[in-house]
């Protein structure tokens, strides 16, 4: 470990770190524009200049490794000054030469107040300008419906370059021409199509690339942060609500290593104006066809009146992708109440079942440990649309490692090369005969990983992939007990799917499965359904059938709905989400729901009053008592506690497989209008429209 | 910008000759799998050398499929390096030398002949005979003032014989490469001031 003086303190510091780390580690603030710590260092900006004593220039301390250093003639460590006079003097001229060429616009910047130049020319610049001449005016790109430009506030630092390359896997950015003609511009202009090109606004440390649906819309510090859980995937992804008045105006990524680094993908950035639009603000009731505004007492009571005069095995419900784990737990007390056992939280149709333990269901290798996989199997995903972020975890350790991915499902871009072994189930038997392509690479594996998408489960067969999976990660050394390794891993494509695992929403002791729920409706043997924000499931079928939607958004399901009750969306609300390693997360309140609607718990507690059944909470936190009874883990936020190698594989061994030798199908067709928020978003419709027309010219 | 091809025609493809195809699959097999972009500047060379003397955008996309290098990453290349043009040059394409030691040596003056004989920098003239362009240092300061047109250096340059160069070049005569004053490489202009004992160069040594 070498050892740093840095200002006058004496550190130790791991050997192969940068300067500029050593430094913060040392507490030592270095201004910087062009490094950031997850991506490549470029060591352009010049303007983390420190003086390392004996050496005849300053270094940039993004660009030189402590291990680099020499020390002095006594042998004592390197030392380094980062508030010499030489280094303010440097940290001045670098500023002047950046700020040479940048307007004087920060009056009508959408950066302002939260931009790196103007912070850090207020630290560390100078007292006034010795330029003189005409500035240099550069030409706006236009790069696409998220990313305004304004390409004279460019100080080509490339860190919006090298983030598309490094780690949104979408070489489309670059910077073409050179010295007073260097300009950031996409390939002839072309609108950039990534589903993680947000997070190039929060890092350009300037104003040049800036939120075009947030411009002019409000100030940094004007906005109220709330600290929440994204659900539009379910990879729980950690956010900040900035808010105004009960208005969400934009969505920025925190920080956590562990989930989302620090990106977010652009669905759940952008998704915001979907907040505002197509909300349902009041109850409505069905009459003689027609929804008509209704009172809440008159909901209730309507479906009072409809559930007591029907036998409580034709009661169903179905819960969405949304949803939150505190209210599917008031409906599925409720429901256990009535006494029916027709609940579902799979509104895919997918088999996976919480019987068989977590370990059947979750990302169990945690997502964390992408970086330290060898060999990737993808069966029946798309990671790229169902999980943009992981899927730039997998494209980051494709790209700097050694990591074959193969896939069996649907052929897809995904960004990194992979082999395509098939389509269907039959592939997986191959493996589990060492009779595939991959059978050999996966002798070398030490850490391999299989992921499992929605696609491999919802079908007939999907129990019998689940355990045909569950053998070939067991035999094949996917997962290796006495290594500490669990590659066996479920990507969910819904934010609500494993909570709903974990309080068992899924049918009880004689219950059926959302498909039969939606079949014994269409034939009248399914007399109430109860839809709690499930959206993406055949409505149709539900036509004749009485129909409870509670949700925030008027869209698919609330239009057969006989009853609609208005609830929260994840913004206005304080939820569970699981996230698909099994992290349990919660939301926080950032506004309040519209007009009378609700949070979603509360109105099924209320509900359970009118049907004669209260629960027995009356308090979130006596529903949190009640319901850390059932899940004891839950009560733990941000762990994820998952019992490795239990009996789900031994389970398995002894079955016999039933395949049908159809491919995988695929899970999200459309990512940005995969969830009712998305889709009355109109932001996320443009970026719809857009993607379609490239694929059209692409074909 | 010099090189702002905005406005310009091009051509809807472009497709390297058999000859330069052959050439392209030699070179590739000089780098290693995964390093063909390796070969973006040779290419995009060859192009040019093919083309006129200039890159059309279609040719950038060609270069990129051929070597599976995303568009961005040959534009990048095609724009950082002057010597890539991404509109027409005329047949004979003047690049002035103007950097300090030309300049001394009266490149100001020459500028003043191509903006008379040719026109304004970096179009091209309307019988497409010349463009011209000041460029920075080609390495040639000591026979300076200089241009290169084409492949070739004409050094030693004055106005005068500048303009019966460029006369030259375009009614098709054959003209002198290299020092226009009859310098033997880059000995003094005056001719050889020492070393001029003859007895140096008989193998015998000098006079001491």
């Amino acid at each position: 470990m070498p050892k740093l003086n840095i200002d006058g303190t004496e550190i130790d510091v791991e050997d192969g770190i940068t300067l500029i780390q050593a430094c913060e580690e040392a507490g030592v603030e270095i201004p910087r524009f062009c490094y950031h710590e997850r991506l490549s260092v470029a060591g352009n900006c010049r303007m983390c200049l420190v003086e390392v004593v004996g050496a005849p220039k300053l270094v940039a301390s993004c660009a030189m490794g402590v291990s680099d250093l020499r020390p002095g003639p006594e042998g004592q460590p390197p030392e380094i000054k980062t508030l010499s006079p030489k280094v303010k003097k440097a940290r001045e001229g670098t500023m002047e030469f950046l700020l040479i060429n940048h307007p004087l616009d920060c009056p009508i910047c959408d950066q302002g107040g939260e931009c790196d130049l103007q912070d850090q020319a207020v630290a560390f610049g100078g007292k006034l300008s010795r330029f003189d001449e005409n500035k240099r005016a550069v030409e706006d790109r236009n790069i696409g419906p998220l990313i305004k430009t304004i390409m004279t506030r460019c100080i080509s630092c490339t860190r919006c370059v090298r983030f598309m390359t490094e780690i949104a896997g979408f070489d489309e950015l670059g910077q073409t021409g050179r010295g007073e003609g260097a300009e950031i511009t996409t390939y002839l202009d072309t609108a950039i199509l990534s589903e993680m090109s947000g997070n190039v606004i929060d890092l350009c440390p300037v104003g040049a690339l800036t939120s075009r649906p947030f411009a002019f819309t409000a100030r940094s510090w004007e906005m109220k942060k709330t600290e929440t859980i994204d659900v539009m995937d379910a990879n729980g992804a950690n956010i900040r609500i900035e808010s105004r008045g009960n208005e969400v105006l934009r969505i920025m990524p925190r920080e956590h290593d562990a989930v989302n680094e620090e990106w977010i993908s652009d669905k759940s950035r952008f998704v915001w104006d979907g907040l505002r639009s197509q909300r349902l603000d009041r109850p409505y009731i069905r009459d003689e066809g027609v929804l008509r505004e209704a009172s809440w007492k008159e909901a209730f009571s309507t479906i009072a009146t409809k559930v007591n005069s029907v036998s409580p095995v034709r009661i169903a419900a179905i819960a969405g992708d949304l949803c939150g784990v505190e209210e599917m737990f008031a409906l599925k007390e409720l429901l256990t109440a009535l006494g029916t056992p027709n609940m579902d939280c799979r509104q895919d149709g997918s088999l996976l079942d919480p019987a068989l333990g977590r370990e059947s269901y979750v990302f169990n290798s945690t997502i964390e440990a992408i970086d330290d996989t060898d060999l990737l199997l993808i069966v029946g995903s798309n990671p790229r649309l169902e999980a943009p972020v992981i899927n730039a975890r997998i494209y980051q350790n494709w790209l700097n490692g050694d990591m074959p991915i193969y896939l069996v499902g649907q052929d897809a871009d995904l960004l990194y090369d992979y082999e395509s072994l098939g389509d269907g189930p039959e592939q997986l038997v191959e493996i589990l005969n060492g009779k595939s392509p991959l059978s050999k690479a996966l002798e070398k594996a030490k850490r391999p990983m299989i992921l499992l998408g929605q696609a491999a489960f919802a079908r007939d067969d999907g129990k019998d992939i689940l355990a045909l999976a569950g053998r070939v990660a067991q035999e094949k050394g996917f997962v290796r007990t006495g290594d500490n390794w669990n590659g066996f891993n479920i990507l969910h494509t819904a934010a609500a799917r494993v909570g709903g695992f974990d309080i068992g929403f899924v049918p009880g002791e004689g219950g059926v499965r959302t498909n039969s729920i939606l079949n014994a409706a269409e034939k009248g043997e399914m007399e109430v359904v109860f839809l709690l924000g499930a959206d993406e499931i055949n409505v149709n079928k539900l036509s004749t059938t009485f129909v409870v939607y509670q949700g925030s958004h008027g869209e698919i399901g609330a239009q057969m709905a006989d009853v609609i009750l208005p609830g929260a969306a994840y913004t206005e609300k304080s939820a569970t989400y699981v996230n698909t390693e099994g992290r349990v997360q919660m939301t926080s309140k950032a506004t309040f729901p519209p007009g009378e609607a609700r949070e979603d718990w509360k109105i099924i507690r209320e509900l359970s009053e009118y049907l004669g059944k209260p629960l027995s909470f009356n308090t979130i936190e006596q529903l949190h008592q009640s319901l850390y009874k059932t899940a004891p883990h839950l009560a733990s936020l941000n762990s994820i506690d998952v019992e490795q190698g239990g009996e789900m594989f031994k389970n398995f061994t002894m079955k016999e497989l039933q395949l049908r030798s159809e491919p995988f199908g695929i899970s999200i067709v459309d990512f940005y209008l995969s969830n009712p928020i998305a889709r009355a978003s109109a932001i996320m419709a443009e970026m719809s429209a857009l993607k379609q027309e490239r694929d059209r010219g692409a074909a | 910008m010099t090189n702002n091809a905005a406005g310009v025609q091009q051509p809807e493809s472009f497709e390297f000759s058999s000859e330069n195809l052959e050439w392209a699959k030699q070179q590739l097999k000089k780098y290693p799998e995964g390093r063909e972009a390796s070969c973006t500047i040779p290419f995009l060379w060859r192009v040019q050398e093919q083309h006129d003397g200039w890159l059309p955008e279609a040719a950038i996309r060609y270069v990129g499929d051929m070597l599976d290098v995303p568009y961005i990453r040959v534009m990048e290349v095609a724009t950082f390096y002057t010597m890539f043009a991404l509109k027409p040059v005329g047949k004979y394409f003047v690049q002035l030398c103007g950097t300090t030691p030309c300049m001394l040596r009266g490149s100001e003056e020459l500028k003043k002949v191509c903006a008379d004989v040719i026109g304004v920098q970096n179009t091209v003239t309307s019988d497409g005979v010349f463009s011209w362009l000041e460029v920075e240092c080609l390495g040639a300061c000591c026979n300076a003032p200089m241009v290169q047109v084409n492949q070739d250096y004409y050094e030693d340059l004055t106005p005068d014989n500048f303009r019966q160069l460029l006369a030259d070049l375009k009614a098709g005569k054959e003209v002198k490469v290299g020092s226009q004053t009859g310098r033997e490489g880059s000995c003094p202009a005056g001719g050889v001031t020492s070393l001029t004992d003859k007895g140096l160069y008989d193998g015998k040594g000098g006079q001491g």
